[in-house]
């Protein structure tokens, strides 16, 4: 049963969120949705980059007033 | 596609360090090889225990303190858990202010001479701060 979680890394800076995000991913099993949100912009960028290089999947990224909701699905 | 990336650590200020740990603990996230020489004023920052936060060289540095942004040695320290990155201490700077291993962080790998890591580094990235 694959799980979803929420990593609220707002207000820290690069790449305060994007280390956040790897720190669970490694923790996370296959099929597992992380949800990460920041309001570091340079993050938005910064995650998909991460994502496509090392191979999972950007589920969907959107700014949500101040916040940015980064959703991600581990792969392998 | 990985790389191979050497960083070299000399300076104590604290942009050079956290710019330094950024690199790092992304790179090794991502993949890449990396190994990271700490000699100079860089190495006594990873002495246990050590507690005095590294100088600012400028406006920028006092605003790394003010704001969230995460400090380098938990940025070091993530490079080498996350990623594998490889952490040394040059032989010649352990030497002059008479410590051991035993001493430094636990991330830290065994003293490393110049030849070791010149030939370490052979076709790799090196970057100096």
């Amino acid at each position: 049963m694959s799980e979803s979680k929420i990593i609220d890394a707002c207000n820290t800076y690069c790449p305060g969120p994007l280390m956040e995000l790897i720190t669970y991913m490694k923790q996370a099993k296959v099929g597992d949705t992380l949800e990460l949100l920041s309001t570091d912009n340079g993050t938005a960028n910064d995650v998909p980059e991460w994502i496509n290089k090392v191979g999972h999947e950007m589920v969907s990224s959107e700014k949500v007033g101040e916040v940015w909701h980064l959703k991600v699905r581990k792969t392998k | 596609m990985s790389q191979k990336i050497q960083i070299v650590c000399v300076s104590g200020t604290r942009e050079k360090l956290q710019m330094a740990a950024m690199i790092a603990s992304v790179a090794a996230a991502t993949g890449d090889e990396v190994t990271v020489f700490f000699s100079m004023n860089a190495l006594p920052y990873f002495i246990k225990g050590h507690v005095e936060d590294a100088p600012a060289e400028g406006e920028f540095g006092a605003l790394l303190t003010q704001k969230g942004v995460p400090p380098f040695k938990q940025l070091f320290r993530q490079a080498a858990e996350l990623g594998d990155a490889k952490l040394l201490p040059c032989s010649m700077a352990i030497d002059l202010l008479n410590i051991t291993q035993d001493e430094l962080d636990p991330e830290f790998g065994p003293p490393t001479g110049l030849t070791h890591f010149l030939s370490d580094a052979e076709g790799g990235q090196l970057l100096t701060f």
